[in-house]
């Protein structure tokens, strides 16, 4: 609970990332920018893939269809959070000369994904043929 | 001495972060022209007309964050790092069309 005030209180007092540890050569602080803007795309990919399920699959049940949507949507919300969040972190950890934070975000978000892939395709195979 | 500071990068990194902006406000684009067609499938309702502005609006956000920071970036040689406000409008326009998403589903 602290941590998550703590992240949140990082997000809107960005004076408070300036004031820690020293500036980083500029470069890291745009590759880290490419990789922020990388995770926002792959947001962007997700929430179009689901605007997507409900206008392109209008066959499948009305149940199954927004069940798809809507788990393409929140993999967008939460990875579009998870990017602010990281970008910071990691903002935070070059000023310290810290490690980067490690985050198993990546594997679940691709888990997601698998599943929502085989649920489409089991989905499209077996409605269309019966 | 100090050697001098060169007038470009030689690693193109302000470049490449430009380009990495536009290729994001392209895939905006994408996501706020499903928006507007989900819903205009609605059909012409005053709250489908809403929704489409409404979409509009949260692309032209997008696009005024990104020519802001791509601006920024093709000021000179080393460039101001990233805002955390940048950032969260970034990623609010993103969240925006989401919510917007789960509202026209139902």
């Amino acid at each position: 609970m602290i941590t998550i005030v703590q992240t949140l209180r990082l997000w809107f007092a960005p004076q408070r990332i300036g004031e820690e540890g020293e500036t980083p050569d500029y470069r890291f602080s745009l590759a880290n920018e490419r990789t922020f803007l990388a995770w926002i795309r792959t947001s962007l990919a997700l929430v179009g893939g689901g605007f997507a399920v409900d206008q392109f699959l209008p066959d499948l049940r009305w149940g199954v269809r927004v069940a798809l949507a809507l788990a393409l949507l929140a993999a967008g919300v939460l990875c579009a959070l998870r990017a602010v969040n990281h970008w910071v972190r990691c903002e935070r950890a070059m000023r310290r000369g810290e490690d980067l934070p490690v985050s198993r975000f990546p594997t679940l978000l691709s888990l997601a994904v698998a599943v929502v892939a085989v649920v489409m395709v089991v989905v499209v195979v077996f409605g269309w043929a019966g | 001495m100090p050697p001098p500071v060169p007038a470009r990068d030689p690693g193109l990194q302000p470049e490449r972060t430009r380009l990495a902006w536009r290729r994001t406000t392209l895939s905006c684009t994408v996501a706020a022209v499903l928006a507007a067609k989900q819903a205009l499938h609605q059909g012409s309702s005053p709250l489908a007309l809403v929704a489409v502005t409404l979409s509009g609006l949260v692309w032209l956000g997008f696009l005024a964050v990104a020519h802001r920071r791509i601006q920024t970036l093709s000021g000179g040689a080393r460039p101001r790092v990233l805002g955390v406000r940048a950032a969260l409008a970034a990623a609010g326009c993103t969240v925006a069309l989401a919510c917007f998403a789960v509202a026209t589903l139902f």
